[in-house]
Parts: structure tokens; sequence; C-alpha cells
């Protein structure tokens, strides 16, 4: 279980909070989301959540662990801009296999064409990129997906199927996970409980 | 209807310029044959050219001295081509030390951090308000000139612009988010510089050391044209220049206008290897 318990992040002791006291548990299997106007804290909640970076106050825990700071991170976050999310000077294959080499029915269920691999990012559409991100995030090792406005930018069909491949996996694999967005259809459609952040 | 037709398309035959591509592995291919040219025929023209003959003194550009000659009757196409292998080897040098000097310095700036990162900056801005030419005359002067002082003075001044480069590109690699994301994906920290950094930084490194021989051969002539720099029995293309000086004005024009010209050539070359080479490391333009 991801339990957050009061946490609350500030980048500098002299700035205001980017966000106070936020509790909530996590479990796997469940599919949770999180919602809130634009600038109140929610990708940076995101990342806190991840591991990126570490609380102000607060603890987060994984099965009343902290997270670990080395070796695959349990809980993944995937960013709403893939294009900053993948090396420039890498090639698609590379981006995968840096997380593990994923097997053939989940990237033909993301639409990931072979021909993709071979290219460059700068070669392939933002959405074509979140694919290969998401396919990334779904490593043997994940307990927990921060889907942090993944299809913001997306188009609808798109959209239905990089989250029918996310929830399916979340099903099978009885994964957690976290959807961050201020689509309230998206999230009344895919999330089993919705958690409201204030400014 | 045969009117309103479109034009029936052309079909370009693939000629060595048809595409970008090729334009830029011709312009790479012709710079270092260049180059080459320059280095095998500064080795192999027979020296003789370079003793005094004063029975040919002051001839205009003919067939048997095509870059004419001067005053003691030395063939200047002999003494330009040595004098441009003479840049040429002081220009690496010097480049290169230079280049490695930005690298370990702009890594040092960016990983470090701290008081470290602000005493390099301060360096560096200082260095970029010397005007370079005082600051290499200077150099050259605590060297004690010759080969050394020049070497010392060139590579000791044109690291700034690199270190700041890669200290620049580290800082932002540092916080992108492919970075970090690695190493939640379990990473070690060698990993991701083998794998992340390196392929930004490399094209960086050899583009910088690249666009670094113009500006070294360029100050390598400058300092020795004042006089302080390589010592004046070395036909060094500075040497030739200064010397011409003085015979200018009695309408010697070949002396120098000619290796000038060579030596703006050769600069140039080393621009278009430089740029041409960026185009094709780049992933985003190597295709076009």
């Amino acid at each position: 279980m991801l339990k957050a318990e009061g946490l609350s992040f500030r980048y500098t002791p002299n700035s205001g909070w980017v966000f106070q006291n936020i509790t909530f548990e996590l479990r796997p299997g469940e599919i949770v989301g999180l919602s809130g106007p634009s600038g109140c804290g929610k990708t940076t909640l995101g990342k806190v959540l991840a591991g990126y970076i570490s609380p102000t106050k607060g603890r987060l825990s994984l099965d009343d662990r902290p997270l670990p700071r080395r070796g695959y991170c349990p809980v993944q976050l995937i960013f709403q801009h893939p294009e900053l999310a993948i090396n420039t000077r890498w090639r698609m294959s590379q981006v995968l296999e840096e997380s593990f080499s994923p097997p053939l029915d989940l990237l033909r269920a993301l639409g990931i064409e072979n021909g993709w691999l071979k290219r460059w990012p700068h070669e392939l559409s933002g959405g074509e990129l979140q694919r290969f991100a998401v396919a990334r995030a779904l490593a043997p090792g994940t307990r927990y997906l921060i889907a942090d406005e993944i299809t913001t930018m997306l188009d609808a069909i798109t959209q239905a199927q990089i989250w029918q491949v996310i929830l399916e996996q979340a099903r099978r694999r009885n994964l957690g996970v976290l959807v961050i967005s201020h689509e309230a259809p998206l999230l009344e459609r895919v999330c089993g409980r919705v958690i409201e952040l204030k400014q | 209807m045969s009117d309103m037709s479109l034009p029936a398309p052309v079909h370009r035959l693939a000629t060595p310029f048809s595409n970008r591509r090729r334009q830029t592995l011709w312009a790479i291919g012709l710079s270092l044959s260049f180059l080459a040219l320059i280095v095998v025929l500064g080795q192999r023209l027979d020296p003789a050219g370079l003793d005094t003959n004063l029975q040919a003194r002051n001839q205009a550009p003919t067939w048997q001295h095509p870059f004419g000659t001067d005053w003691l009757g030395r063939d200047m196409l002999t003494r330009t081509l040595r004098g441009l292998t003479i840049s040429l080897a002081v220009g690496v040098i010097a480049s290169a030390l230079s280049a490695c000097i930005g690298l370990l310095i702009g890594l040092a700036s960016a990983t470090l951090g701290g008081w470290v990162d602000t005493v390099i900056t301060w360096v560096i801005d200082m260095f970029l308000s010397l005007p370079h030419l005082v600051a290499l005359i200077l150099i050259a002067f605590v060297f004690g000139g010759g080969l050394t002082g020049v070497i010392a003075s060139v590579a000791l001044t044109h690291w700034t612009g690199l270190a700041r480069l890669i200290r620049a590109e580290v800082l932002q690699l540092k916080t992108a988010n492919y970075v970090q994301l690695s190493e939640r994906l379990g990473r070690s920290r060698i990993w991701i510089a083998r794998h992340h950094l390196l392929p930004h930084l490399i094209p960086q490194f050899v583009v910088g050391l690249l666009l670094l021989f113009p500006h070294a051969i360029l100050h390598e002539a400058g300092i020795t044209f004042i006089g302080i720099g390589l010592s004046p029995h070395q036909p060094a293309v500075g040497i030739i220049l200064s010397e011409s000086m003085r015979h200018l004005s009695t309408g010697y024009w070949w002396l120098a206008a000619l290796p000038g010209l060579s030596l703006l050539v050769m600069v140039k070359s080393f621009d278009a290897l430089g740029e041409n080479l960026r185009a094709l490391l780049d992933p985003k333009t190597s295709q076009e």
C-alpha cells in the first residue's frame, strides 16, 4: 500500500507551500483520481509520490517502508510531456530497453509499430512517444503508476487506447494507479474514487 | 485537358549534391582533403625553394613560381605551404589542449557546484572581458615567446567558450526529466553519465574543438606577426605576412595576397569541417 501522511512541500524555506498536509492511501489494484485547478501542485505531488523529490514535511511509505532510493522504483511516474522524458539522442528501441524488453503483445496493444523502434524521438509525434513512455513504465518491477496528465494533449482515439492498456494491466497485475487530471469525464470513467486537491 | 494537367514530375538524378546529407559529406571530404594536401605538399615540396636565390628576386607569379618569389629569391609557394603546415601543427596542439581544459573545467563547474562553480564562472567572465590579444601577448611573453609561448597562450585563452558550453549542457541534462527518470529505473550514476550525458557532450566537444582551430591559427599568425611568436627564420604564415608588409607599398602584391588567401582558405575549411560535422552528429539534422 502506498501511503501519504501529511505530505507538504515547498522549494525553499522562504517560498510558499506548493501543497500542504496531503493524506491518502493507494491500495494495489485501486484506481484513484487526483483533480484540482491548474497550479495547485498536482505535478509536484506526483513527483514526490514517485520519489523524484522528497517532501518537506510528512511521511511517504510503501508497505510501511520508505521508498527505495536505489534500484528500480516500484512507483513509476509517467510525465505529461513525453518529448521531455525521452533522450533526443537515443533511438526508440534504446528508450524501451532502458527499462525492460516489453513483450510483443504489450507493444501491439499500445499500437507501437515495429518500424518505430528504429526511429529517433523527433521523428515521432507526441501521441506516439507517449505510448513508448507508458510501455517503459510497465516493467515487471512496477507496482504503482502515477499518471500525470498523460493523455491531456492526445486525441480521443489515442487516449482511449492508452487507458484501455493501463486499466487492463492494472487489473491483471494488481497495480495501483493514481490518475492526475483535471478532466472530470476521464476521472469519472476510469477511477474508483477521486481526491480533490485545493489551492 | 492538357493545359490543366500538372507538370510531369521531374526525376532528378542522384548527383553528388542531390541531398543535404551528401552535400555535408562532400563538404567534409573536401575540407579534409584540402588540409591533407597542405600537409603533404608542405612536407614533399623541394626544400631548395626555401634557399635564397638572388638571381630570381621579386618575381611576379609565373608557372615556375606560382606564388612568386620574395626579395631574396625564395619561392613563396614553398614558404607558404611550410608556413601553413607549422600553423596547422600549432593550431592542432593548441586547440586540443584548449578543448581539454574547457571540458575538464566545464565538467568540474557543473558537477561540483557551490563555490567551485562560482569561482570558475568568475574566472571565465574575467577572461571573456579581457581583450583576447592582450591576454595572448601577456601569456606568450611569460612563457618566453617562441613555439611554447604561442601554444601556451592560445591554449590558455581559448578554453572559456567551450567550458561555458559544457557547463550549461551538463546543468541542463542534470535536471532533464529523462535523466531523473533513468535514476528511478534503477540506473547507476555512472551508467547515466555514460549513456545519457556522453552522447550529448561528445558532439559538443568535437565540434567545439574543430571550431577552435581557426581561432588558434589566426591568433598564432597574429602574435607571430607582432613579433613575439615564432622565430623569424621559420617560414610561419605570420612571419611571411609581417615581412611582406614592408614590400607591399612597392607593388609586390603577391607577397601578402597569396599567402594571406591560403591562410583564409585553410581557416574556412576548418570552419566548414566543424559546421558540417555538427549537422551530421545531431540526429535532428543528420537525415535531412
